[in-house]
């Protein structure tokens, strides 16, 4: 197994649950390696945030983006060589506030690529305020009387939107985090990971998480409309069982497959300019 | 007639624009050169459209405000047209319609006769207007055969109808010339970077530069483009800076509002050294503005968008030629450098109709981007000497390709070493001194009328085909910087050589090339602004610039 390490510090906090992320990715990395998906066929996106360091931590491809702006990066790249293996990484703030659109987007073409959120419910880089899945009465440094808004339930807008795989998993279980995410990125189309991670500084939810999470059995994955109760089951606002697992997988046609089909390659430019310049006469 | 222009105007939706351009095939035909000006508000139906096709016999760049012909399809066409009519120019308007002076057609009966849908009355005019002007059906019949995809039948009817109800009164000549093909400056911008090797295009629509989207994804298979039209210009950015990390050389296109969208983006590129070319189309602002009309206002945009500092290539084409030819060098540049290019063109250049002669356009130089050599370890922002790393692309097996928006070291690892920034930030610094020293190759800054004269008219974009004509006129010389950043002063200086009064013509009301000049100890003598969302048209830069010499 290949370490995949750089020379980067690792600035996370002692116990972040981002830790539990990149050594599930970099187990999947290697797996996937040895089971024919290269390490060097794939690229690691990322926005900005406590998550966006996982592309420092990865000696892997990586465009390491800007706020809220790693979707359209990811789909140009997969779009611009289909031979590429893309992987999102993107917070919960960066991609369910900054970048919601861009993700709304790329759900709706199901382009095939895997976007993984670090879901800490928090803004943690900016050292603590609320996102748009805290809670509601969430007390951040923008809110010291607590948020007066709901969160949003972004697995319920992802089916909405068109995501062909849709699940979400725990940041410490790491069984469970490494099935999902190669489940996700052997997916044809665009998968997303809601991992709940845990920001030990800022939101500490070990101990509420641990009680309150349930893995799902024998759910019907293909379903739509069980996916639907299924997903609506945790609101990420009330106390509720929280289910971990695959709420919806489905085969779907794929933007990347019907975007551009012209040869790759132009032969005759200044031919082909010279004959539609006849047609302008 | 060396020299005659004609104006056709009616409601928006009467079909204007394909009228003006069957009108300049007309007379390209005939062997005149041609511009268009394209007039039109924003929306789709109603309201007062026209267009002003100008034709003669050497090459023109603009159009004029005296006409010699107005099709009138409405009463406005006529009354707020009538003014500019030539003392023997002759009027031709639907009498269904327009109440006016001059040849008077039955459109309406003629419609209503033959069965044919409204939008027709424009084509039973123009064959009104051709027997009036002397031009043969035979032309009439060609032309329209090649203009008209659809109810090609109805379409001759109509226009029969309307040539044989007017009389022959003037004769438009044949001038011994073969047409040359006639392109908006979009159309030229596309060519351009598509004979660079444009492989994406990527852009959200926004007047002026929707039809450089329209443009390329109608030709998509030809040029085996891939054209995107995403959820917003941020998203254009983005998309396009992963295309560019894919290895495509890709193109966005927007005007200023969706410009401003992108700033975080190019910013982004400028960090992570991306290449990739921005076509933005002015118009005037602030804010929406007058969505349809032109102006020059985002130089200073162009120059200073986006955070930090970073190295860019912004250049400013007058005409369709230039247009054709600055947009590959731009794509060419951008990766050679790998920075980013600015195409600054305007509603007049973007949307105007040029003859285009591509036998005339310098020879586009091929320059490739330094591409990594597999000896030794890749590292994407390798220090070197002209502070241009070599470039690899995912995947390959032997390098692991990091770009970084946040400062970073060789390997594209995020660090916040203050040796490292310091060097990292010289390295991007040091490629703006190679580009300007590649530029010392190109014609950055041109000189045109009469190169003697003390007296010059500085101009910069689409002023340059109105300034030179009338320039040419009174003897005056002109001076077009067509690259304003990285700012061309040696030539500069040079083409200034001599100049005892400078007359700065700009379409903007502060002065944006003014200013310019003057970080780098210029000034002019006379400023000439015009900020009404109007170009200047010939005969008004003649006025202006008798004003100004005296």
């Amino acid at each position: 197994m290949k370490d995949l390490d750089t020379h980067a510090r690792n600035d996370w906090c002692p116990g972040c649950g981002n830790f539990g992320i990149l050594n599930a990715v970099k187990a999947v990395l290697n797996e996937l390696n040895d089971e024919g998906v290269l390490t060097s066929d794939i690229v690691l996106v990322a926005g900005i945030g406590q998550h966006a360091k996982m592309v420092d931590y990865l000696n892997v491809n990586s465009f390491y983006s800007i706020h809220g702006r790693a979707a359209p990066a990811a789909e140009a790249i997969k779009l611009g060589n289909p031979k590429l293996k893309v992987i999102c990484f993107s917070g919960d703030g960066d991609s369910y506030g900054e970048g919601i659109e861009h993700l709304i987007f790329a759900a709706k073409r199901n382009i095939d690529l895997t976007m993984v959120i670090h879901d800490n419910r928090v803004y943690a880089l900016t050292t603590g305020q609320y996102t748009p899945t805290s809670p509601l009465g969430f007390k951040g440094r923008s809110t010291p009387a607590g948020s007066k808004e709901k969160p949003i339930n972004p697995l319920e807008l992802m089916l909405a939107c068109g995501a062909t795989y849709i699940a979400r998993s725990y940041s410490a279980n790491m069984a469970h985090l490494k099935k999902t995410l190669k489940e996700a990125i052997l997916h044809k189309g665009f998968a997303l990971v809601d991992v709940l991670q845990v920001c030990v500084t800022f939101f500490n939810l070990y101990d509420y998480y641990n009680k309150n999470i349930y893995e799902l059995k024998d759910n019907d994955a293909s379903n739509f409309d069980v996916a639907c109760k299924e997903i609506a089951k945790w609101d990420y606002n009330s106390d509720a069982p929280i289910s971990i697992g695959t709420f919806y997988k489905k085969e779907a046609p794929r933007f990347d497959e019907v975007f551009f089909k012209a040869p790759a390659e132009m032969t005759d430019t200044d031919k082909k300019i010279r004959e539609l310049l006849k047609g302008y006469v | 007639m060396d020299n005659f222009s004609v104006l056709i105007g009616g409601k928006a939706g009467y079909g204007i624009d394909r009228s003006s351009t069957i009108l300049a095939r007309l007379f390209n035909q005939l062997g005149y050169r041609i511009y268009v000006y394209r007039d039109y508000p924003s929306l789709i139906r109603g309201g007062h459209t026209f267009s002003i096709i100008r034709a003669s016999k050497k090459r023109i760049y603009t159009h004029a405000n005296r006409v010699d012909f107005i099709l009138a399809l409405n009463q406005d066409t006529y009354d707020l047209h009538k003014s500019k009519l030539n003392s023997n120019g002759i009027v031709i308007y639907d009498q269904g319609s327009v109440k006016a002076e001059g040849v008077a057609i039955p459109a309406d009966r003629i419609l209503k006769e033959e069965n044919a849908p409204e939008l027709l009355r424009n084509t039973c005019v123009i064959g009104a207007f051709c027997k009036v002007a002397g031009i043969g059906w035979e032309m009439l019949e060609k032309v329209i055969g090649q203009s008209v995809s659809r109810d090609l039948e109805i379409n001759l009817k109509v226009a029969r109808r309307g040539y044989d109800e007017a009389k022959g009164s003037v004769k438009i000549e044949k001038v011994p010339q073969s047409p040359l093909p006639m392109l908006t400056g979009n159309e030229a911008v596309s060519l351009g970077l598509i004979k660079a090797g444009l492989k994406s295009y990527v852009a959200y629509p926004m007047t002026p530069s929707s039809t450089i989207l329209h443009f390329m994804a109608e030709n998509s298979e030809k040029f085996s483009l891939k054209v995107m039209h995403p959820e917003s210009e941020i998203g254009v950015i983005i998309m396009a800076l992963g295309f560019s990390y894919a290895g495509d050389k890709v193109a966005v296109g927007t005007s200023g509002g969706g410009f401003c969208l992108m700033t975080e983006g190019l910013s982004f590129a400028g960090m992570a050294e991306l290449p990739v070319v921005i076509v933005l189309g002015q118009r005037p602002g602030p804010s929406t503005g007058l969505p349809t009309y032109s102006s020059q206002t985002e130089l200073h945009f162009a120059l200073n968008a986006g955070q930090g500092e970073f190295p860019r290539f912004v250049v400013a084409p007058g005409d369709a030629e230039e247009s054709y030819y600055w947009s590959a060098v731009a794509m060419n540049l951008a990766w050679q450098f790998q920075v980013q290019s600015i195409i600054l063109t305007d509603k007049n250049v973007a949307e105007g109709g040029f003859n285009f002669d591509i036998d005339s356009v310098k020879e586009i130089k091929e320059t490739g981007p330094v591409l990594w050599d597999v000896k030794n370890d890749y590292r994407r922002y390798l220090d070197t000497k002209s502070g241009v790393s070599p470039i690899a692309f995912p995947s390959n097996k032997e390098a692991i390709i990091k770009i970084n928006s946040y400062e970073h070291d060789e390997a594209g690892i995020t660090t916040e070493d203050p040796a490292i920034t310091k060097s990292m930030t010289e390295k991007r610094m040091r490629k703006a001194m190679a580009l300007k020293n590649e530029l010392e190759n190109y014609g950055t800054v041109n000189t045109y009328g009469n190169k003697d004269s003390a007296t010059t008219v500085l101009c910069w974009g689409s002023n340059k085909g109105v300034c030179v004509e009338a320039s040419e006129k009174l003897g005056l010389r002109v001076v077009h910087p067509v690259v304003l950043s990285p700012f061309p002063l040696k030539k500069f200086g040079e083409a200034l050589k001599g100049v005892k009064k400078l007359i700065c013509v700009e379409n903007n009301a502060t002065g944006q090339l003014l200013k310019l000049i003057r970080q780098y100890g210029f000034n002019a003598h006379v400023v000439v602004l015009k900020y009404d969302g109007r170009p200047f048209s010939l005969d008004e830069m003649e006025e202006e610039l008798k004003k100004a010499v005296k």
